[in-house]
């Protein structure tokens, strides 16, 4: 065999830019790159960074393919943002193998060892008509975050918002596989959770919400809505506050753990929000502006989704279970939420009360 | 239930089934009644019944079976520098992998933004797993593509131009045609962008030569790691592939979309055939350095891929349901690769334009002649004498090609695809909205004057997306120094003085162009000098246009 006079393999010869083995077009975070800011920073380009030419399609009324029309919001730099989670496609597929490896496990441990044939029969209702109906929640809120991550200025921003997405689209597919695979086992009808979400008076507020947010066309709207209002007062204090707590005092250590990774994203979701909710806030120029606009969210979005917990009350009352108390929940949640409003810095609208 | 404890319900405990799962899971969605979405991103078609999903997968099976085809593609990288891959790897290849791998993250990102579109046009909710997965699928090829990259950077010997790859995407002279490409996915029409250019022609036509015949190409050079990668990427088509397809069956039958689809169909074929065989055509049969004859050769690999496979078995079928198959743009798209020579005559344009390339672009030798001559009788004649005097002027003894007296016309750039006007008897030129445009053919003519028009065929159409911006390359530095376009687009090395691209594979800096010899050459925009001038002198430059060049030894 011929040996070849070259090799193409790193450092074999030096000559100029031989050495420069980072992408250096973006100033990362820290003092190195990472990962994730390797292979997401700039993949959307941007003609305030290096898009010379401009976006070069256009909508019929010659709004480029991109641009700052595409949300309220205004910020100097959206650039500057990076998601706390720092997740990408790999760590993504990982994280969410992983809580599906786990749904499986102990789903398939429960129903082998006849778990589900000893959860108290209100509970079995209450799985059925409510928990089945927070599967339609969930799905709504993936459904608008998967619109929303079309927009966002940067790429940062719209893969964050994608996860998201991806994250509830696979709760809400979570919640139906569970409760047809312990459906096998015992009696659960299907259908009744989505006949309580369409009309079950206890479930009409939440829709009405998620509705609302699935109208909003605005990506930063709908990414503020879900994630500081939405899953601050209703989604939690369901999940949290009640299927989770409650769960075990008839008898069911396994609904509990199905949802618990939902507590786990949203905590990751939250923390990238703030994170770019924070950034904009703090804009020199622009900050004050935004805050505005969010305090006008909130004026949409509280009244509906206090409307939603308020009127989920009656599902903790009639149950009677252990541990969950209505009360101590929605005050958990509601403190939360003002730490919440805290770290962004932004106002409860005038006259309004939590 | 406990207390029936069997070997059998242990191993074979059942879950619901797949049919029951995807039924259920096609019954999350409903129908509003406190607010009415807006839809963002309209349409002119009729979009009315809901699609069906041909592959029936969840969530909960997916994305472990995508951790598996990850931690492969992980681990074969892995393998590839145990293994000493970059020792034999070819540089002509590695080169032109800076120009292909700073173009594709964009448009498969964008393919991830174009699911949020077309799952809200969607009626139903029947496929919106598959949108998710496409979405989800997207941001993976995005991710998986720019960590290739960067393994490139960091293994291989010249990192230089990968190390700039997402700014030179903005930038190059080259890549404005994945531009094209990715923004065509997001932006007009939510079914022309989503489901006719993106699903329908780009992923079900054209993906196979972009995933399928370049990993064979990389193979051939010894890059075992592109292969790994690209068919991993290629496995989740077949599933994009899908989704198109049903998008397409649900409005199909819709009698007052079948116009709109023959314009779609039209404008989408021939702009991914200008833009895809430009550039994986280019890389396949110019990047390589295996010059095997009994290979398939681009054009062999195009009957095969987009002819046989998508033409007769995809497209013609669609003439059941009314619609109007162009089969003369099939046979014009053939003909330009085999007849007109078109891949080669791309690769002699980027070759031409190396100083504002940001890759390094080898010249052709003998061995590569003899290949070209035995794939593509009179390759020689047409071509010889250009790559010889590539060859010869590939050092920096005297200024580029692109400023000697070689007989090769800078071509004017299509304002449709982007892609210049290369074969040059098809060369055409029109005005739209009272300004002068220039195009590489009658179809791409066609394509910024009827088809990205606000009335189609006497109806409106006003979801119809426009072609805008600073669509010309060359304009943006029309009357630069040569030496100050190469600074401003940031291709020069960490020296500073070195400038990246090179018309050879030299890893020596005493061979190395820098920026003292471009200075004092001029860069023009072929389009803005043609609308300079007269009626008379415009005429008569079309016409020696059309009538071609012929290169003359240096």
């Amino acid at each position: 065999m011929t040996q070849k006079a070259y090799s193409g393999a790193a450092g074999s010869s030096t000559f100029a830019g031989s050495d420069s083995r980072k992408y250096n077009y973006f100033e990362p975070a820290g003092r190195r790159a990472t990962l994730y800011e390797d292979v997401t920073v700039d993949v959307q380009p941007d003609p305030s960074r290096h898009l010379l030419q401009g976006w070069i399609m256009a909508f019929a009324d010659g709004q480029p393919t991109y641009g700052e029309y595409m949300t309220v919001i205004k910020c100097a730099d959206w650039h500057v943002f990076r998601a706390p989670d720092q997740e990408w496609s790999r760590t993504h597929y990982q994280r969410q193998s992983h809580i599906e490896n786990t749904i499986k496990m102990v789903v398939d441990n429960a129903r082998s060892d006849g778990a589900p044939g000893r959860f108290a029969k209100p509970w079995v209702n209450v799985l059925q008509d409510h928990f089945g109906a927070l599967k339609h929640a969930e799905f709504g809120l993936g459904v608008a975050l998967m619109k929303a991550q079309r927009d966002g200025l940067t790429q940062m921003v719209n893969n964050t918002i994608l996860t998201n997405a991806s994250y509830k689209l696979r709760l809400s597919q979570d919640i139906t596989l569970y409760l047809g695979d312990i459906g096998l086992d015992i009696t659960i009808d299907g259908d009744a959770g989505k006949k309580a979400w369409m009309e079950d008076s206890h479930w009409q507020a939440t829709r009405k919400a998620i509705e609302a947010i699935l109208a909003a066309s605005d990506h930063m709207e709908i990414y503020f809505a879900v994630n500081v209002v939405f899953e601050a007062l209703v989604g939690e204090v369901f999940r949290s506050g009640f299927i989770m707590r409650a769960g075990p005092s008839f008898n069911d250590f396994v609904t509990p753990a199905v949802v618990s990774a939902a507590s786990d994203d949203y905590r990751r979701n939250l923390a990238n929000t703030l994170t770019l909710l924070a950034m904009v806030n703090g804009d020199a120029a622009s900050g004050a502006a935004n805050k505005k606009i969010m305090t006008g969210w909130l004026a949409k979005y509280l009244p509906l989704c206090l409307d939603a917990t308020a009127q989920l009350k009656p599902v903790w009352m009639t149950t009677g279970a252990r541990g969950a108390d209505f009360g101590s929940a929605l005050a958990d949640a509601k403190t939360k939420f003002s730490e919440i409003l805290a770290e962004i810095d932004v106002s409860l609208p005038t006259g309004t009360a939590l | 239930m406990a207390g029936d404890l069997s070997l059998t319900k242990i191993v074979n405990q059942k879950g619901i089934s797949v049919t029951e799962a995807t039924k259920r899971i096609a019954d999350l969605g409903w129908a509003p009644s406190y607010f009415e979405e807006i839809l963002k991103y309209p349409t002119d078609y009729k979009v009315e019944k809901a699609p069906k999903d041909p592959m029936k997968q969840v969530l909960r099976s997916y994305f472990p079976m995508q951790e598996e085809k990850d931690n492969r593609v992980y681990g074969a990288l892995d393998a590839a520098l145990r293994g000493d891959m970059f020792r034999n790897v070819e540089p002509r290849w590695i080169e032109w992998q800076k120009l292909f791998l700073a173009i594709i993250p964009f448009p498969e990102i964008s393919a991830a933004r174009s699911m949020a579109i077309q799952a809200q046009i969607a009626p139903g909710e029947d496929l919106r797993t598959g949108f998710t997965m496409q979405m989800i699928d997207e941001f993976r090829h995005s991710t998986i593509q720019m960590n290739l990259k960067k393994w490139y950077m960091e293994n291989y010997v010249d990192p230089a131009g990968f190390d700039i790859t997402e700014a030179a995407f903005g930038k190059c002279y080259a890549t404005t045609i994945g531009r094209q490409f990715g923004e065509g996915f997001i932006t007009g029409d939510a079914v022309t962008s989503t489901n006719i250019y993106l699903q329908v022609v780009a992923e079900t036509a054209f993906t196979n030569t972009l995933f399928v015949a370049m990993p064979s190409e990389a193979a051939r050079n010894g890059d075992y790691a592109l292969p790994t990668i690209f068919l991993s990427v290629q496995s989740d088509e077949s599933r994009h592939i899908g989704n198109g397809h049903s998008f397409l069956m649900s409005i199909v039958k819709e009698p007052e979309n079948l116009d709109l689809l023959e314009r779609d169909l039209r404008y989408a074929f021939w702009q991914n055939h200008a833009i895809v065989d430009a550039a994986i055509g280019t890389i396949i049969e110019y990047g390589t350095k295996d010059r095997d004859k009994n290979k398939e050769s681009y054009a062999e690999l195009w009957h095969r891929w987009v002819f046989d496979d998508y033409y007769r078995t995809y497209l013609l079928p669609l003439e059941k349901y009314g619609v109007k198959v162009h089969h003369e743009d099939v046979e014009a798209a053939w003909d330009r690769i085999v007849k007109s020579n078109y891949v080669h005559k791309v690769a002699q344009f980027f070759s031409f334009g190396w100083p504002v390339a940001f890759w390094r672009i080898d010249g052709m030798v003998d061995e590569d002649f003899e290949w070209f001559e035995s794939k593509y009788p009179g390759w020689y004649n047409e071509f010889g004498t250009y790559w010889e005097n590539y060859g010869k002027a590939s050092l920096p003894n005297q200024p580029p090609l692109m400023y000697l007296d070689s007989g090769y016309v800078y071509p004017h750039r299509c304002w449709s695809c982007n892609v210049p006007a290369l074969i040059r008897e098809e060369f055409c030129v029109d005005e739209v909205d009272g300004e002068l445009y220039t195009y590489c053919s009658e179809l791409c003519r066609w394509t910024h004057k009827v088809a990205f028009a606000p009335e189609y065929n006497g109806r409106p159409t006003p979801a119809m997306g426009r072609f805008s911006g600073r669509r010309q390359w060359e304009e943006c530095y029309h009357g630069w120094d040569l030496a100050d376009v190469v600074k401003d687009l940031g291709f020069v090395r960490s020296d500073g003085h070195t400038v990246i691209q090179q018309p050879h594979l030299h890893m020596d800096s005493s061979k190395m162009w820098t920026l003292d010899h471009f200075k004092g050459l001029e860069v023009r925009s072929p389009l803005l000098d043609l609308r300079a001038m007269s009626q008379a002198d415009r005429e008569k430059h079309i016409a020696q246009y059309q009538a071609g060049f012929t290169c003359k030894p240096l």
